[in-house]
């Protein structure tokens, strides 16, 4: 586990906690925005380039800002008045905490028996194309009918009552 | 006249039935169909009803008077008649219920007499309920009786004859009371009702004993009929109490009931009362056929009553018979002398008679009793009906004292009542009652168990001689001492009166010892006309006797009552001379009184009892059970309100209050579902790595 | 601790924390991006699996991955374009306030 691990690691968890616990929604979507980047590095340090890539362009170049205008049409950047936390927020930390526990002592248990390899794999674009118009092009065409239908979908959604159906 | 045993022998047994009695069933059944018919016709069709009732009753005269010609063709041939038919009624097991009719001299001599006297009276009928509005009503009854009389005449099995003998006593209940509205007349159906019942118990615990006994409802079924030698030796072996055999016991019980029905001594109570019918009803029931049907049945049953008999000796049913006929016989004739209504004169005679009748069964053998019956149904029956033409003539009047001088007022009425008197009185010679009743008193004298019976039945001829003529002094002689005008009654009721008047006469021949035709006829033996029959020894002397005392008896009312027209309200001559003895006479020994203290009285306290126990014990013990029940059904609408509804209405509650509990988990908040959801996860990851473990 | 579980345990780590703040946070965008916090984990975990495991050039780790980024997408667009939509006609996004569809 080198160094430049750790780093990033410590990066995107810090990104998460200030993401969750940050008062100001608007704080709370650019933390977020870490947390992705960091991610992202995550991925590019398994050799994982292409989900890198894709990940930066989607999730930090759509999806982020999809979120900073969300809160921008919902007023999300004025603070309200009762708190950020609702008042249960210690049992959802307990669930939260109990989840962590369990899976995270199931992966320590369990993790020295699973063979790993350390070769690095090549992979290519190229390749990827390839086997996403080959054996995995069901899920290509059937996700693009998703993006399709979200598209619509949240387009109807988020109309004007004027303009849009009853 | 000898005294004979019936010989049974003597008679052919049958093996074919002849024509007519293979219709003899008709005889009876047409007045029943006719009764029948009319009971459904309207009040007003009096005529046709009239013409039903006589109609039917004709037809069984001449189909009775074939039949009587086939017997008696078959008596002159040398052959006994005694032709049965018999059916089975009902089978159960291995015993039947067998009905059947017989064709015998005696019950061809009886349909003739019945039928005749029937449609006699029928036809008088017509004339004396003629202002009644119940007309139709009288004659359905009175063809339901006459049918019934004749059935209990040609019954063959004991169970018919007991049905008719039954229906017998019902239509006597339904003409006594034929004018209900009067209470007396109710009462009176009642009485007789009632009375006979008593008698018709016995007769019905004979029956059973009988049927028991023998195995057989029949009396002659070729051999194997409970009146032929087989049962009754049968009979003979048996034991009851009292040292009677079975056949004595049922003998006993038998006569029981005809004692009932016959008015005799215990039991003669309502024949008397019986009087508050109208007159028919007086004549042809309880004077000619109904009241001989008693006598008929011991007459029938003879070979029961006969049963082991001891050498020159009588047996024990027959000498009851004979003390409870001659007891009867001098009982009611003194209650006849002291009473002052006409039609109750001649009840408490035919109860007389009817003891005569009973005693000379005992002593003389059926054909003695039989002809008494003969002749006093046609001599009765006339004296009963020349009694309704005199209530007829003189408006309804019944009390003798006020009657009078209808000599010259009623002259038939006159004629032929004075005839039917001298017959029951046995005035010598001319008239049948001299010698049916003397047959009767020879009986008596030749009776070897005792010589009581010969006085008290020679008294009582004196006492019959005293009281009728004293009747017909107060009703014929004299003034009239009545209301209104007195006139002679119509043709319709005369002519029957003069036709009983004649046999009332020729009737004797018959039986006389010139020839003694009835007997031998009786008996199925051949009859010889001639005097050797006088040649008896001691009969002359009895008939001389007899008629001498008929005399005295005779001049003793006239010298008493004779042409004298005593004021009504004047005491009787006879009152005067023994006012105590005339007192418990007219009073009829007191004998109502007895019961009404003893028997009427415990069976009223016995009523009582039993309403008590069935309000207090049985009512008691239902209301105890229902109490119970209630007690039951509070405690289980208790239980059902509190603890089945109680249960059921907290179960649902619950139900109701979980279910609220369960719907608040949807609480439309998301994030409760989200950690809801991370809680199920931890479960499962927890579930995967423990059953994954090896 | 091998790379692997290194990868994996903060995989874990952020999917517990993503999971918090969807349980925790009162406003409906914060448990969008929880959402995609716990979206990304999954993610870290298939690539760290894509490495380690056997076969990576069948490349299945990846296009499961890819795929996830794609459909994460979307839903975040129809998820955030809800929220928009409840905003215009409840004027909030506290979600406490938003429970319409109680039993």
């Amino acid at each position: 586990m080198t160094v430049v691990f750790y780093l990033i690691a410590a990066l995107t968890v810090a990104g998460a906690l200030a993401a969750v616990l940050l008062k100001n929604l608007v704080h709370c979507a650019l933390a977020v925005t870490v947390a992705f980047g960091g991610l992202a590095l995550l991925f590019l340090s398994l050799d994982a380039q292409f989900a890198g890539f894709v990940q930066i362009l989607v999730y930090i170049g759509a999806v982020a800002i999809l979120i900073v205008f969300a809160i921008l049409l919902t007023r999300g950047s004025d603070v309200p008045k009762d708190g950020v936390f609702s008042p249960t927020w210690l049992t959802g930390v307990a669930i939260a905490a109990a989840v962590f526990a369990v899976i995270g002592w199931a992966v320590i248990n369990s993790v020295n028996a699973i063979p790993q390899q350390a070769a690095v794999p090549h992979v290519t674009v190229h390749d990827i194309g390839i086997a996403l118009v080959g054996p995995y092009v069901l899920p290509l065409e059937i996700v693009a009918l998703l993006l399709t239908a979200a598209t619509v979908g949240a387009v109807i959604v988020a109309m004007h009552e004027k303009g849009g159906s009853e | 006249m000898i005294l004979i045993q019936e010989v049974v022998s003597s008679f052919t047994p049958q093996t074919t039935a002849s024509a007519i009695s293979g219709i003899l069933w008709l005889i009876p059944a047409l007045p029943i169909v006719a009764s029948g018919c009319i009971a459904l016709m309207k009040q007003p069709l009096r005529r046709a009803a009239a013409t039903f009732s006589i109609g039917s009753l004709g037809i069984s005269l001449l189909l009775s008077i074939a039949a009587f010609a086939h017997v008696l063709s078959g008596w002159l041939a040398g052959n006994a008649v005694r032709e049965s038919v018999n059916f089975t009624w009902m089978r159960f097991g291995s015993s039947a219920v067998e009905l059947g009719w017989v064709l015998d001299p005696l019950s061809a001599v009886m349909l003739v007499m019945v039928s005749l006297v029937g449609l006699l009276i029928f036809i008088y009928s017509t004339g004396y309920m003629a202002h009644d509005e119940n007309f139709t009503r009288f004659f359905c009854f009175l063809s339901l009786f006459a049918g019934a009389m004749l059935g209990v005449v040609i019954s063959n099995s004991i169970l018919l004859l007991f049905m008719c003998w039954e229906l017998v006593g019902l239509t006597s209940y339904l003409l006594i009371g034929f004018w209900y509205q009067k209470p007396s007349a109710a009462a009176a159906a009642k009485k007789a009702f009632l009375t006979t019942r008593v008698g018709d118990i016995f007769f019905l615990l004979g029956i059973v004993w009988l049927f028991a006994q023998t195995g057989t409802l029949l009396f002659y079924d070729h051999g194997t009929g409970s009146l032929e030698p087989l049962a009754l030796a049968s009979l003979l072996t048996q034991h009851a109490a009292l040292g009677l055999t079975a056949a004595g016991a049922i003998g006993l019980l038998i006569f029981a009931g005809a004692a009932g029905k016959s008015g005799q001594l215990p039991l003669h109570v309502w024949l008397p009362d019986a009087m508050e019918g109208p007159t028919p009803v007086s004549a042809l029931i309880h004077a000619a056929t109904m009241v001989a049907a008693g006598v008929y049945l011991i007459a029938r049953v003879y070979p029961l009553m006969q049963a082991g008999v001891p050498a020159g000796g009588v047996t024990t049913p027959l000498t009851v018979v004979t003390w409870v006929g001659a007891s009867t016989a001098v009982f009611a004739a003194l209650i006849a002398v002291a009473q002052n209504d006409i039609k109750r004169i001649l009840a408490y005679s035919t109860v007389s008679q009817l003891g005569y009748m009973m005693a000379g069964l005992g002593m003389g053998g059926v054909a003695v009793g039989m002809f008494h019956l003969i002749t006093h149904a046609f001599f009765k029956a006339l004296l009963f009906m020349g009694a309704g033409s005199v209530i007829h003539g003189s408006h309804d009047e019944q009390d003798i004292r006020h009657m009078g001088g209808l000599k010259k007022l009623m002259p038939v009425t006159f004629v032929t009542y004075v005839i039917g008197m001298l017959a029951l009185c046995g005035f010598p010679l001319v008239f049948s009652g001299f010698w049916s009743k003397d047959a009767i008193i020879e009986a008596a004298q030749h009776w070897t168990t005792a010589r009581a019976p010969f006085y008290m039945l020679v008294f009582g001829a004196l006492l019959t001689a005293f009281y009728m003529i004293r009747q017909v002094s107060y009703v014929f002689f004299g003034n009239w001492r009545g209301h209104g005008h007195a006139h002679e009654s119509p043709r319709v009721m005369t002519m029957p009166l003069a036709i009983l008047a004649f046999f009332a006469v020729a009737l004797g021949a018959i039986g006389s010892p010139l020839w003694p035709w009835f007997r031998s006829f009786l008996e199925g033996r051949t009859a010889e006309f001639g005097f050797q029959g006088f040649s008896e020894p001691g009969l002359l002397t009895l008939m001389a006797t007899s008629s001498f005392v008929v005399f005295l008896g005779l001049g003793l009312g006239w010298w008493i009552y004779g042409n004298k027209s005593p004021a009504p309200e004047a005491p009787d001559a006879l009152q005067a001379s023994m006012p105590r003895v005339w007192t418990v006479l007219q009073n009829k020994f007191y004998v109502d009184e007895l019961y009404g203290a003893t028997v009427i009285a415990f069976y009223a306290w016995w009523a009582r009892v039993a309403d008590w126990l069935d309000r207090r014990v049985w009512g008691g013990a239902v209301a105890a059970v229902t109490w119970m029940f209630g007690l039951f059904a509070r405690f289980d609408r208790f239980l059902d309100a509190n603890v089945v509804d109680g249960t059921f209405d907290k179960g649902c509650e619950e139900l109701s209050t979980s279910g609220g509990l369960l719907a608040s988990i949807q609480s439309g908040l998301v994030q409760n579902y989200l950690r809801i959801l991370a809680l199920a996860v931890v479960a499962l990851v927890l579930i995967l790595f423990w059953s994954s473990r090896p | 601790m091998t790379p692997l579980g290194g990868y994996l345990l903060i995989a874990v780590l952020m999917f517990a924390i993503g999971l918090a703040g969807a349980l925790v946070r009162r406003n409906a965008i914060l448990v969008l991006i929880g959402i995609e916090l716990m979206l990304n984990s999954a993610n870290l975990n298939f690539i760290a699996f894509w490495r380690y495991g056997p076969h990576p050039e069948a490349l299945t780790g990846m296009m499961f991955a890819i795929f996830s980024i794609a459909v994460a997408a979307a839903e975040a667009a129809v998820g955030l374009g809800l929220v928009i939509a409840i905003y215009r006609h409840t004027h909030t996004t506290e979600i406490d306030k938003i429970n319409r569809m109680k039993g």
